[in-house]
C-alpha cells in the first residue's frame, strides 16, 4: 500500500518505470533472433539470403507475438515505399475512415448546445474532418499496414542517397550548360553554369588565400599559383617566361618583421601582455621550425574567418529583420549544430573540388551557424529602448543597423566571432583532407608516422594562433578613441612609423644574414625564414616519453583493457545491437514522453525513425552505443572534478583554463598516444573521446555551482548544514540544470569525436561516412549519414533542453 | 500667433494594439470599450486622446502602469503610428510626414529621455551625447565640442570618457538628459526619466531638471507615475486609465476638482497644501487694518509659506505679481487645510 502511494504522488517515475517495463519485455522478446541480431549485419544477410522473412503477414505476426517471439519487421523497421501509396476501399477501411472522422467530431458534437443545429453549423468542420477521416482510413492507414505486414517491394528510402547524386550530377553536368572555350582541345565545350559558379567562388578564395600567403611567406611558388589564375597558360610557363622580371622573384617578408609587427600590434591594441603573447607566439612558431606551415594555415584562417563573420552577420541581421528568414534558416542552424564535418565534405569535393579553397569553404561551412546564432540572439537582446533611442536620435535604417544595434550587440557578436576563429583553427586538421595546406597538413602526416613530439608541437601552434587572433580580434574591438589629445602627426602614427622603421631595420638583419650565416648552415639564413624542420624541436623527450609508457606500462595496461573490452564493452554493444528496433522506440518516445509531452516524443521518434529507415541502423546503434558509454564516463569525471575545484578559486581558475585550451587543441592528437597504448581497438576510441567530452561537463559544472546566489549558501549556513550537506541538498540541486547544458554539450562533443574515431578504426557511422569521403564520394550518402548522425545529436539536444528549461521554470532561475 | 499655435496637438488619438486593430476601431465607431477589444486579442494603448500643448509648458502625463503613458509617447514621437487621429507638431501633420521628413523632425526638434537610459554601451560619455550629432552629419570635432558644453551644462565635467556601466544610475540619467539636449530640441520627451533611481538622486535631478528648465524653457511631455513628482514639475496634469485621458489640468483643479471618481481616489491621499496656492485661500481684504508684517505672494504654494502664515496670530497680506495687496489670508484657513476635510474647498487658483 505504501508502495502504491509513494509511486502515486510521483507518476513520472511510474511512467518511466512502465517504459522501462516494456522495453526489457521487448527485448526479451527476440526469442528465435537472438543469436541473429546480436550480430547484427548476420539478422540483415539472413533476410538477404532469405533465411528470414523481413516481415511477415499480419496473422501470422500476431501469432509470433502470441509466441512471444517479435515478428521481423518489428526488429528491423522494414523500409517505407514512400512513392506507391495503397489506397484500399474495402469495408474494413472504410469502416476505420468513419471511425476515425467520428472521433474527430465527437467533441464538437458533446460540446454543442443545440444538438438539431449542430449539423448546419458546423458544415464546414464536418467535411475538412471527414476528408481528413478518408485520408487517414483508406490511404494512410492501409499504407502503414502494408508496410509493416505486406511484402516489401521497392526500398525507396534506401534509394535517397543515388537520388541525391545523381541529382548533383545533373547539376553538374547536365544543367542549364553553356559552350566554354576550352585551350588544351582548341574548341568550345559545354559546361554546366552550376558548376562555373562553384569553379569561380573557389577561384576567389584560393585567389584571396594564395594573396594572404603570397605576403606571408611569398617566394616562388605562390607567385605561380597567383599567376595561375590570372593567365590562360600554366603558371609554370609564365614564369619561365617573366623569369627575368623583378616581380617573379620578389621576396617573402622575414619572420622577424611579422614578430616585430605582433609585439607592436599587440601593444597599441591592448598592452604590454598581449604585446608579450602574441609577439612570443610567432618566436615560437619561427623556432621551432613551423612558419612556413604556420602561414599557410594563418592565410587560410584569414581568409575563412572574416567571409564567415560576414556571413555570419549577414544572415544574422537579415533573420532579425525578417521572420520568414529566420524560420526558414533555424532548422539549418539546429541541424548544424551537431551535422559532423565529414558529411560536410563529400558534397564540397564534389562541387568544388580539393584545395586550399576547398577547405576555406568546408570551414566557413561549419563556421557561419554558430556565428548567425550568436548575431541574431545579440540584436534580439538589444533593449526596445535602446533602439527607440537610435531613432529619436535621427537615425535612418542603416544608422541603426550599424551604430545601434550591431553595436550594442556586441557583446554576443564577439563572442561568435571568437567561436569563428575557434572553429576554424578546428577546422584546419580536417581541411587538410580535402588539400588544405599548412599545420593541419602536417599533424596528419606526424599522425601518420606516430610522431607524438612533432605532432604536439603543432598543436600547440595552432591552439597559439587560435589563442592569439582571438585576443587580438576582441582588444581591436574594445579600442578607444581619445578625442582630447591634441596630437601631431608623428604622435598619431607613431606606431605606423615604428611598424614601418622595424620593417626596414628586420630586412636589413635579414640581409646581413646572409654573412652571418653564410658558412656554418649551408646557406640557409635564419634570420630570414627557419625552414621547416630546421627549427629546434623537443620531439625526443616526448618520443621518449611515449617510449617509456609503451615499453613499461604496456603490459598492465593490455591486462585492463582485455578486460573492460571483454566484460563492459562487448556486452555493452552486444546489447545495443540486440535492441529490437521497437524496443528502441519505445524506450526514446517514451522518455520523450514523460520529459516534454507528446510533442516531444513525436519530435524524438521523427528523428529515429528517419535513422530506422536508412540502411544505418545498425552503424547507428554502434554509435548510440559508444556515444552512452563516453557521455556517462565524462559526466562522471567532468562533474566530480568540477565539484572539487569549485572549492577553491586558484584551482577554479586553472582548471577553466585548462578547459579553453584542451577544446581548442585539436583533437586527433590524443589519438596517437592512446592508440599506442591500447591499440586500435574500441577503448582507444573511447579514451579519446572522453579526454575531449569531458571539458563541458567540468567547464559548466563549475559555472553552475559558481553562479548559485550566495545568500542561499549562506542560509544554508545558519540553518548548520556541514559542507557535504550544502552541497548536495542546495548546490547540486540548484546548479543541475546548467550542470544538464553541459550534458547537453557533452554529448555534442562526444558525437563529435565518436565520428572522428572512424580514423582508429570503427563499425559506425564515422566509419561510413568516412569511407563515403575516400572512395570518392556519394553525396547523397554522406548527406544521410551526416544527418543520422545529427539527429542523433539533435534527439538527445532537444530533451535536456526542454528538461532543463522546464526544471529552470521551476526553480525559478533564468 | 505662432505663440498661439499650439507646439503639440492631439485629435483623437487612437493606439491599438493586435492584428486587425484598424478594422475593428473602425467597426467601433469611436467608441472604444477596452474589454471588448481585449476579447477580441487587441489590447488598447491609447483611447481617444486630444490635447493641446502650448510652447514653453510642461505637461505631466500620469497613470499607474500600463495606462498607456509611454505608449501616448510613443505615437507623439511617432516611434509607433498611431491607429487612427490626427498628431499636428507646430502645425504640421505627423501622420502623414514621411520617412525622410520625420528623420529631419527629430534631428532637428525632439529629444527624448528614457527611463532605463538607454545609452550606447560601447560609446563613452562623450561620444554618446555626440551621437545624435553625428547621426545629423556633423563633423566629430564641432560634435565633440558641443558634447563637451553639454557634458558641463550637466555636471558630468571630468567622466567624458567614462563608458555608461562605468557611471551610477544619476549620472547615467544626465547623459541621458545631455544627449537629448545635445540639438537643441524645441521639444523634449521624457518617459519616467527618474523612475528607476533612489529617492534621493531623485530628488536631486528633479532639482536639476526644474533648473535646466529655466534657462532653456522647452516645451515638454514628461511622462511619471510618481504624482509628487508631478506636482513639482507640472503645469498641466493628464492622468490617464487604460488608455483614457481621465483629467487634463492644472494640479490644483485637479486635486480639488477630480473629474471622475478614478482621478478622486487617485488624488485623495495628495497633501494638498503642495497643490494649493495662496490665491486659493485667501479673503478679500475687508475692513480691519492690524495686519501682519509679514508678506506672502499669491501664486506662493501653501506648503512653503505655512510655517511663517501660522506663526503669526494677525491676518497676513497677500501680494500679486505688481506686489499690490489683493487679498489676506488667515492662519484658521491654512489650519484647515493643513488638518480638515477638502470637500468644502473651492478653488480659484
Ligand atoms: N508593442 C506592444 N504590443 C502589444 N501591446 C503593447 C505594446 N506596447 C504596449 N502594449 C500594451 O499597451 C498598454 C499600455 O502600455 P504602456 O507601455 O503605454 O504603459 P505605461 O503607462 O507606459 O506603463 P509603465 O508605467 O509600466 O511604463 C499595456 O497594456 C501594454 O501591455
Ligand atoms: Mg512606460
Amino acid at each position: 500500500m505504501n508502495f502504491i502511494n509513494y509511486l502515486s504522488e510521483r507518476p513520472k517515475l511510474t511512467q518511466f518505470g512502465i517504459v522501462l517495463i516494456v522495453f526489457f519485455i521487448l527485448m526479451s522478446m527476440t526469442g528465435l533472433y537472438h543469436d541473429l541480431i546480436v550480430e547484427r549485419h548476420l539478422f540483415a544477410k539472413s533476410i538477404v539470403k532469405g533465411e528470414i522473412q523481413s516481415s511477415v503477414g499480419f496473422a501470422e505476426s500476431m501469432s509470433m507475438i502470441l509466441n512471444w517471439q517479435l515478428p521481423p519487421q518489428l526488429v528491423r523497421i522494414p523500409e517505407l515505399t514512400f512513392y506507391h501509396p495503397v489506397i484500399n476501399t474495402s469495408a474494413t477501411y472504410v469502416l476505420i475512415a468513419l471511425l476515425v472522422t467520428a472521433g474527430l467530431l465527437y467533441k464538437s458534437f458533446a460540446e454543442s448546445v443545440n444538438k438539431s443545429q449542430w449539423l448546419r453549423v458546423n458544415w464546414f468542420q464536418i467535411i475538412s474532418k471527414g476528408f481528413v477521416g478518408i485520408i487517414v482510413g483508406l490511404l494512410f492507414i492501409p499504407t502503414l499496414y502494408n508496410w509493416f505486414f505486406g511484402e516489401v517491394t521497392r526500398s525507396t528510402f534506401w534509394e535517397i542517397p543515388m537520388m541525391l547524386q545523381d541529382f548533383s550530377q545533373y547539376l553538374i553536368f547536365e544543367f542549364w550548360l553553356t559552350p566554354v572555350y576550352d585551350p588544351e582541345i582548341e574548341d568550345y565545350e559545354d559546361y554546366g553554369r552550376v558548376r562555373l559558379f562553384t569553379r569561380a567562388i573557389g577561384a576567389t578564395l584560393l585567389f584571396l588565400i594564395n594573396l594572404v600567403r603570397e605576403l606571408l611567406i611569398g617566394g616562388f611558388e605562390t607567385v605561380v599559383s597567383l599567376a595561375n589564375v590570372f593567365s590562360d597558360q600554366s603558371g609554370w610557363d609564365w614564369l619561365n617566361e617573366n623569369k627575368d622580371k623583378w616581380y617573379s622573384s620578389v621576396p617573402a617578408i622575414p619572420w622577424t618583421v611579422l614578430t616585430a609587427g605582433a609585439f607592436i600590434l599587440g601593444y597599441k591594441l591592448q598592452g604590454v601582455g598581449l604585446s608579450i603573447l602574441a609577439g612570443f607566439s610567432c618566436i615560437y612558431l619561427a623556432v621551432f621550425g613551423q612558419w612556413e606551415p604556420a602561414m599557410q594555415t594563418l592565410s587560410f584562417v584569414l581568409v575563412a574567418a572574416p567571409v564567415s563573420v560576414l556571413f555570419g552577420v549577414i544572415w544574422g541581421v537579415l533573420a532579425y529583420k525578417s521572420r520568414t528568414v529566420e524560420r526558414v534558416i533555424t532548422p539549418f542552424l539546429l541541424v548544424a549544430q551537431t551535422f559532423p564535418h565529414f558529411a560536410y565534405l563529400v558534397p564540397i569535393i564534389v562541387f568544388f573540388g580539393i584545395g586550399d579553397h576547398a577547405g576555406a569553404i568546408a570551414t566557413i561551412i561549419f563556421a557561419t551557424p554558430p556565428m548567425i546564432r550568436l548575431t541574431l540572439l545579440g540584436l534580439k537582446r538589444v533593449s526596445p529602448e535602446v533602439l527607440d533611442a537610435g531613432r529619436m536620435s535621427g537615425c535612418h535604417n542603416y544608422q541603426l543597423m550599424f551604430k545601434v544595434l550591431i553595436p550594442t550587440a556586441r557583446r554576443d557578436i564577439l563572442i561568435g566571432v571568437n567561436q569563428v576563429i575557434m572553429q576554424c583553427l578546428a577546422m584546419a586538421v580536417i581541411a587538410s583532407f580535402i588539400g588544405a595546406m599548412g599545420l593541419g597538413f602536417n599533424l596528419l602526416l606526424a599522425l601518420n608516422q606516430l610522431r607524438v613530439g612533432q605532432a604536439l608541437e603543432l598543436g600547440v601552434c595552432i591552439v597559439l594562433i587560435a589563442v592569439v587572433l582571438d585576443k587580438l580580434s576582441l582588444a581591436w574591438a574594445n579600442k578607444q578613441t581619445d578625442y582630447f589629445a591634441d596630437l601631431s602627426f608623428v604622435e598619431r602614427n607613431k606606431t605606423a612609423l615604428l611598424f614601418v622603421a622595424v620593417f626596414f631595420a628586420a630586412l636589413l638583419f635579414a640581409w646581413f644574414g646572409n654573412w652571418v650565416f653564410a658558412d656554418t648552415a649551408k646557406g640557409i639564413n635564419y634570420f630570414y625564414l627557419i625552414p621547416h624542420n630546421k627549427g629546434i624541436t623537443t620531439e625526443p623527450f616526448w618520443q621518449a616519453g611515449v617510449d617509456y609508457m609503451v615499453s613499461n606500462w604496456r603490459a598492465d595496461i593490455k591486462i585492463f583493457n582485455e578486460w573492460l573490452l571483454v566484460e563492459v564493452l562487448m556486452p555493452m554493444k552486444a546489447s545495443y545491437l540486440a535492441m529490437p528496433a521497437i524496443a528502441t522506440f519505445v524506450l526514446t518516445m517514451g522518455v520523450g514522453y514523460i520529459i516534454g509531452g507528446i510533442r516531444s516524443a513525436i519530435i524524438v521518434g521523427s528523428f529515429m525513425l528517419f535513422i530506422a529507415l536508412t540502411p544505418w541502423w545498425e552503424r547507428a546503434l554502434i554509435t548510440m552505443y559508444m556515444l552512452t558509454f563516453a557521455v556517462i564516463v565524462s559526466v562522471f569525471i567532468g562533474t566530480i572534478v568540477g565539484a572539487i575545484c569549485v572549492q577553491n578559486k586558484r584551482a577554479t581558475k586553472f582548471i577553466l583554463l585548462v578547459c579553453d585550451t584542451f577544446q581548442t587543441f585539436p583533437s586527433f592528437i590524443y589519438l596517437i598516444p592512446v592508440i599506442m597504448l591500447f591499440g586500435v581497438t574500441d577503448t582507444s576510441v573511447l579514451i579519446a573521446v572522453i579526454v575531449y567530452a569531458v571539458i563541458p561537463p567540468t567547464r559548466y559544472t563549475v559555472e553552475g555551482l559558481r553562479n548559485v546566489p550566495e545568500s542561499l549558501l549562506d542560509a544554508a549556513d545558519m540553518s548548520g548544514t556541514t559542507k557535504l550537506q550544502r552541497m548536495f541538498k542546495i548546490e547540486f540541486p540548484l546548479a543541475f540544470p546548467h550542470i544538464m547544458l553541459g550534458v547537453n554539450q557533452c554529448v555534442v562533443f562526444a558525437l563529435f569525436m565518436v565520428i572522428i574515431g572512424a580514423f582508429i578504426g570503427t563499425e559506425d557511422l564515422g566509419q561510413e561516412i568516412m569511407q563515403q569521403l575516400f572512395s570518392g564520394g556519394n553525396i547523397g550518402s554522406g548527406l544521410m549519414l551526416g544527418l543520422c548522425v545529427a539527429f542523433i545529436g539533435l534527439a538527445v539536444d532537444h530533451l535536456i533542453q526542454t528538461w532543463a528549461t522546464k526544471r529552470r521554470k521551476l526553480l525559478g532561475i533564468d | 500667433m505662432s505663440d498661439q499655435q499650439p507646439v503639440i496637438k492631439c485629435d483623437s488619438v487612437y493606439k491599438i494594439f493586435g492584428k486587425d486593430a484598424e478594422k475593428m476601431l473602425q467597426n467601433a465607431n469611436g467608441k472604444v470599450v477596452a474589454e471588448e477589444f481585449q476579447k477580441a486579442g487587441c489590447v488598447v494603448g491609447v483611447n481617444n486622446a486630444s490635447f493641446e500643448v502650448k510652447k514653453g509648458e510642461m505637461l505631466v502625463v500620469m497613470g499607474l502602469s500600463g495606462s498607456g503613458k509611454s505608449t501616448l509617447l510613443r505615437c507623439i514621437s511617432r516611434l509607433t503610428d498611431a491607429t487612427a487621429g490626427n498628431i499636428y507638431i507646430e502645425g504640421e501633420d505627423l501622420t502623414s510626414m514621411s520617412d525622410k521628413e520625420l528623420i529631419g523632425l527629430r534631428r532637428n526638434k525632439m529629444g527624448m529621455v528614457f527611463q532605463s537610459f538607454a545609452l550606447l554601451p560601447h560609446k563613452t560619455v562623450l561620444e554618446n551625447i555626440a551621437f545624435p550629432l553625428q547621426v545629423k552629419g556633423n563633423s566629430t570635432k564641432d560634435s565633440i565640442q558641443r558634447a563637451k558644453e553639454m557634458v558641463d551644462l550637466v555636471g558630468l565635467t571630468g567622466r567624458e570618457n567614462y563608458f555608461p556601466r562605468e557611471l551610477s544610475g544619476g549620472q547615467q540619467q544626465r547623459v541621458g538628459i545631455a544627449r537629448s539636449l545635445a540639438v537643441e530640441p524645441d521639444i523634449w520627451f521624457l518617459d519616467e526619466p527618474f523612475s528607476a533611481l533612489d529617492p534621493l538622486i531623485r530628488k536631486e535631478m528633479q532639482d536639476e531638471f526644474l533648473r535646466l528648465q529655466g534657462v532653456l524653457n522647452k516645451t515638454i511631455l514628461f511622462v511619471t507615475h510618481d504624482f509628487d513628482e508631478a506636482l513639482r514639475l507640472a503645469d498641466r496634469i493628464a492622468i490617464m486609465k487604460d488608455g483614457i485621458i481621465e483629467q487634463l489640468d492644472t494640479p490644483a483643479n485637479i486635486v480639488l476638482n477630480p473629474a471622475t471618481e478614478y482621478v478622486r481616489k487617485f488624488t485623495e491621499d495628495v497633501p494638498r497644501e503642495k497643490v494649493l496656492k495662496i490665491k486659493s485661500v485667501m479673503e478679500p481684504v475687508g475692513d480691519e487694518k492690524d495686519f501682519s508684517d509679514l508678506r506672502v505672494s499669491e501664486d506662493a504654494l501653501i506648503e512653503t509659506v505655512a510655517e511663517a502664515v501660522l506663526g503669526d496670530p494677525k491676518s497676513v497680506p497677500v501680494l500679486n505679481a505688481n506686489d499690490d495687496i489683493v487679498g489676506v489670508v488667515h492662519s484658521s484657513k491654512v489650519i484647515h487645510v493643513l488638518f480638515g476635510e477638502n470637500s468644502t474647498l473651492e478653488s480659484n487658483a
